[in-house]
């Protein structure tokens, strides 16, 4: 028998998201896909799934959901939400088994924009072209291509007794999806002629603060103003993950999940796709600054990320024991007596 | 021969290569010649390209492939290229410029001070080539608009133009594929769906293609309408290549 959710109440912006759409960007169609792929990608493998599988992206709005029909392994991970099984507060990214009639809330908590409901298997929406993924602005994928409500019932691909890549509950123990104060990493070009040598430091020095107008297309910055060379109407060209477009307002505007394929301002720069999460799980008013590195910096941070990220299965600790040493330590009972990594010995995993 | 090509990074996971800056076919050219040899090639680590106006962004997978080790075979590979071409496929697409779906018609001919038949004529009567798609899903950017038709885009733009709008601005054309707000004026309309993803052929036309209007009356508009619903493609292609 196989498992569904059932949405009791979804904050405005939960979608359903997958890897994203490829293959059709040559047509106009938008990836979609996670705001923040590290997170998404941490609660899919907490449960033996491929960064494929479709999964609950939820905002700070919040969601509530109840299990159905048969038992269900999920995950959250992304940012510290505060998640509640029935009433008991879990981790901030933890595997558990939902049992019918157990709900899972995810509120916002103390940082971040975006964590992820996994489920073993992942969610059996609709494919279009390929994807799960919702893009809300040509209404495709996900639940009839809009944000989820109340009532919507998620089905999930895999019954619960071939869910094999979960079996204990435990606490997600990832510290890549900790805060972090770091700049964020970016690659000049295509168009950083665009721009002078002078105007080019002042953006690498300058500390911007993220505007509430930003959405899943893109993340627009408030800071110094950035100046072009020579004008801002270029002829349309593609358009990447992380590009760092500067339009007539002069303020910096970072294509993210939603972007389109193609665009026509000049882009200054991409931040590194190892930094994409980091961004995304920013929220508006806060501040940030940017780091100029290579390629090929760019590129064995990312793979130092992703290498991190598939780490993830192992890095699993029991969930019973990590809330008590939490527990613990919260009510200052001396560090060191209880150790969550004594019984890293899970049991057979995978 | 292709004009030698900037090779400019996009993030450690895409690379642009720049034939020009402009509009132009010479430049288009180049452009779908290195996509065509990509695909044939098949490189190792290539995820998707997307050709525009004037470069080609190739999507990669940098675990599979560094952006050096691509410029490198993208080089040796520049020799090979023939950008001459005749254009795979001609599309002949209906196209109606009765009313309703003339709506912005009189606006373009008080602006250009032109007659509306001559507008239509024009139209109606240039042959045009996909250059690329972008916006929105299954939006056609094409060139090829008689330079009489030339109007600058609104500066705010119009409530949204319905599916199959055949808009003009800037001296461009495009077909749009669903309704959005736009800066362009609408001066006809094609019951065809130029993107419906029920379909088997999703997407009308391929890049490099040709499009010529087929001018229809409002009957037939309709007529067709539906058939475009019920997931005819109500154009026909021309194929050109194995001419």
């Amino acid at each position: 028998m196989r498992g569904c959710l059932r949405v009791l109440r979804a904050g405005p912006g939960a979608t359903v998201q997958d890897s994203g759409r490829f293959g059709f960007l040559r047509y106009g169609v938008t990836p979609a896909g996670p705001m923040d792929w590290t997170a998404f990608r941490t609660a899919n493998f907490a449960l033996g799934n491929d960064d494929r599988a479709a999964a609950i992206e939820v905002t700070t709005g919040g969601l509530e959901v109840v299990c159905e029909g048969a038992p269900l392994w999920v995950t959250f991970a992304g940012g510290a939400f505060v998640g509640q099984r029935s009433g008991m507060v879990l981790p901030k990214a933890a595997r558990i088994r939902l049992e019918p009639g157990e709900t899972l809330m995810a509120r916002a908590g103390e940082f971040g924009a975006f964590t992820y409901l996994a489920v073993a298997g992942g969610f059996d929406t609709l494919v279009v072209m390929g994807s799960r993924s919702t893009h809300l602005r040509s209404g495709m994928g996900g639940i009839e291509g809009r944000m989820l409500k109340a009532n919507d019932v998620l089905p999930t691909v895999v019954p619960v007794e071939e869910q094999s890549g979960a079996s204990f509950e435990a606490m997600i123990d990832a510290p890549w999806l900790d805060r972090d104060p770091d700049p964020f990493r970016v690659v000049l070009g295509p168009q950083d002629d665009y721009f002078t040598p002078e105007t080019l430091r002042e953006f690498f020095a300058g500390v911007f603060t993220l505007t509430p107008m930003g959405d899943r297309m893109a993340y627009r910055l408030k800071g110094p103003d950035i100046a072009h060379a020579r004008g801002y109407d270029i002829v349309s060209d593609g358009v990447a993950l992380g590009a760092i477009q500067i339009p007539g307002d002069k303020q910096p505007l970072v294509l993210m999940a939603d972007r389109q394929p193609t665009g026509g301002y000049p882009k200054l720069g991409h931040v590194a796709r190892a930094d994409i999460g980091r961004l995304a799980q920013m929220r508006p008013g806060e501040a940030c600054c940017f780091r100029e590195v290579s390629v090929a910096e760019a590129r064995a941070a990312l793979l130092a990320c992703e290498d991190e990220i598939a780490t993830t299965v192992q890095r699993l600790r029991p969930l019973r024991l990590a809330l008590t040493s939490e527990r613990l330590f919260e009510a200052n009972l001396i560090g060191g007596v209880v150790d969550p990594l004594a019984n890293e010995q899970n049991e057979g995993e995978f | 021969m292709l004009s030698k090509p900037r090779y400019l990074p996009a993030g450690e996971s895409a690379l642009v290569v720049e034939f020009g800056a402009t509009i132009a076919p010479r430049i288009h050219d180049c452009v779908l010649a290195l996509d065509a040899a990509l695909q044939h090639a098949n490189f190792e680590g290539v995820t998707e390209t997307v050709p525009t106006y004037r470069s080609l962004m190739i999507h990669f997978d940098p675990r599979r492939l560094a952006a050096e080790t691509l410029i490198t075979a993208l080089a040796k590979l520049e020799d090979t290229l023939k950008p001459a071409r005749t254009p795979p496929q001609r599309w002949h697409i209906p196209a109606c410029y009765d009313s309703p779906h003339d709506e912005d018609i009189a606006e373009v001919a008080a602006f250009l001070g032109l007659p509306r038949a001559q507008i239509i004529d024009l139209h109606q009567g240039a042959r045009y080539r996909v250059y690329m798609y972008g916006f929105a899903p299954g939006y056609i950017f094409l060139g090829g608009l008689p330079p009489e038709l030339t109007i600058p885009r609104r500066a705010v733009p119009r409530s949204p133009a319905p599916p199959g709008s055949l808009l003009i601005a800037g001296g461009q054309a495009l077909i749009a594929s669903c309704a959005m707000p736009t800066g362009w004026y609408g001066i006809g309309r094609t019951p065809v769906k130029v993107f419906d993803p029920r379909r088997a052929k999703i997407f009308l036309a391929g890049i490099g293609d040709e499009i010529c209007f087929e001018r229809i009356d409002g009957e037939a508009f309709d007529a067709l309408s539906l058939a475009a619903e019920a997931g005819e493609l109500c154009a026909r292609g021309e194929r050109l290549d194995e001419l």
